[in-house]
C-alpha cells in the first residue's frame, strides 16, 4: 500500500501519529524559560536549533548557571548526531538544492527513524517530510505554550521543573541504552557509567557545564577501544 | 546580551551541522572511529547531564534530594515502558511533592 496520496500510505499515517510526540515541546518550553531564557529565547532555539535533546541541554547548562560557552558546546556536540542522520538520509530522499535547507532543517531522530524504516523510497520521503513537518509545527506550538505557562508559574523548582529536566536526560539516554538491539551491546553501557563517573569527579573543580564535556569524553575513550559489531552504525 | 550570543550561536551551528551531513563528501563521514564515536557521544553527554541536572548541588558537589527519588520514579516508569511526557511529567510532579512533605 505505498500507491495513493501520502495521507493514505502507512508512512504518511506513522507519520502524523510520530509527530504527536513533538507535545513535550511542552516541558521544552517550561524549562527553558525555568532555566531563564526569554520566552522569545526559549522559541528561537525551538524554531531554528529545532532538536529535543540539544535544547534540554543548552536549557540545563544554562539553568545551572553554566557557561553560556559550554552550553553552546554541549548541545552542538549532541547535535552532530544530526550530521550523521544526513548523511544516511541523502542517498534515500536525495534532495534537490532549494529542498536541502528545508531537509536539512527536519533532520531529527524522530523524522529520520520513520523515513529509514520504510520499505520503498516514497515510503521513505513521504515518512520523512510528514514526520518532520508534523513535529515542527506540533512541537513549536506547545513550545510557546509551554514557555508561556512556565512565565506565569514562578518558581519552577516548586513544580519540580529541575527534576523534570533530569527526568528527560534519563528518558533520552534509555532506549540508546536498553532499546531494541542494544540488549547487551557493553558499548554504550560502558560510555554511559564512564560519563557519570567522569562528571561526577570534575564537577567540584572545573566552571559549571564543562563537567559535562570533561564526561563527553567517555565516548571517545570507549569508542576507540570496542571494535565495532556488523551491522551498527550512527544513530 | 551574552544569552543572546550564545542562542544565536547554538541555533546556527545546529543547522549547519544538520546541513553537513547532505554536503560533506561520505568518505569524512563514514570513517569507521568517526561512526563508532558520534553514537556514544550522544549517550555520553546525555548520561553526564543526568548527573548535573539530578545529583550535583550548586557547587558542583554530589547531593541526594527531591530531585534523585524523581529520577528514580523516571527509571520505574521507562521499565514500565511509559511514553515520554508521561515520565517526564510524573518526574516533575515527584519531585514538587517530596518539597511539599519534607
Amino acid at each position: 500500500m505505498t500507491e495513493g496520496p501520502w495521507w493514505r500510505t502507512p508512512a504518511g499515517r506513522e507519520g502524523l501519529a510520530v509527530g504527536l510526540v513533538g507535545l513535550y515541546g511542552v516541558s521544552a518550553g517550561a524549562l527553558g524559560v525555568a532555566a531563564g531564557l526569554s520566552v522569545a529565547q526559549t522559541m528561537l532555539t525551538s524554531l531554528l536549533l529545532f532538536s529535543g535533546g540539544s535544547q534540554f541541554a543548552f536549557y540545563g547548562v544554562i539553568g545551572t548557571g553554566g557557561n553560556p560557552l559550554a552550553a553552546v558546546a554541549t548541545a552542538s556536540l549532541l547535535g552532530l548526531r544530526n550530521g550523521f542522520y544526513g548523511l544516511q538520509l541523502s542517498r534515500v530522499l536525495a534532495p534537490s538544492g532549494r529542498l536541502r535547507p528545508v531537509t536539512a532543517h527536519l533532520t531529527i531522530d524522530e523524522s529520520t527513524a520513520v523515513a529509514l524504516a520504510q520499505e520503498t523510497r516514497r515510503g521513505s520521503r513521504i515518512g520523512f517530510y510528514v514526520t518532520g513537518v508534523a513535529l515542527f509545527v506540533v512541537w513549536n506550538t506547545t513550545t510557546l505554550l509551554g514557555a508561556l505557562a512556565g512565565t506565569a508559574m514562578g518558581d519552577p523548582r516548586a513544580y519540580g521543573l529541575d527534576a523534570a529536566a533530569a527526568a528527560a536526560f534519563v528518558a533520552l539516554v534509555w532506549p540508546r541504552l536498553f532499546g531494541r538491539g542494544e540488549d547487551g551491546r557493553t558499548g554504550p553501557v560502558a560510555t554511559a557509567a564512564l560519563a557519570m563517573l567522569l562528571t561526577l569527579v570534575a564537577a567540584p573543580f572545573t566552571p559549571t557545564g564543562v563537567e559535562v564535556l570533561v564526561g563527553a569524553t567517555a565516548a571517545l575513550v570507549v569508542g576507540l577501544r570496542v571494535r565495532r559489531a556488523p551491522g551498527e552504525g550512527a544513530r | 546580551m551574552t544569552l543572546w550570543l550564545a542562542v544565536v550561536a547554538v541555533c546556527v551551528l545546529a543547522f549547519l551541522t544538520k546541513l553537513a551531513g547532505y554536503l560533506v563528501p561520505e568518505r569524512f563521514l563514514e570513517l569507521p572511529w568517526v561512526a563508532r564515536v558520534v553514537p556514544l557521544l550522544t549517550v555520553a553527554l546525555l548520561s553526564s547531564l543526568v548527573i548535573t541536572q539530578g545529583f550535583l548541588d550548586t557547587d558542583g558537589l554530589p547531593t541526594l534530594d527531591a530531585r534523585a527519588v524523581a529520577l528514580g520514579a523516571a527509571v520505574l516508569l521507562l521499565l514500565l515502558r511509559a511514553p515520554f511526557l508521561v515520565v517526564v511529567a510524573l518526574s516533575a510532579a515527584t519531585a514538587a511533592l517530596v518539597r511539599l512533605w519534607s
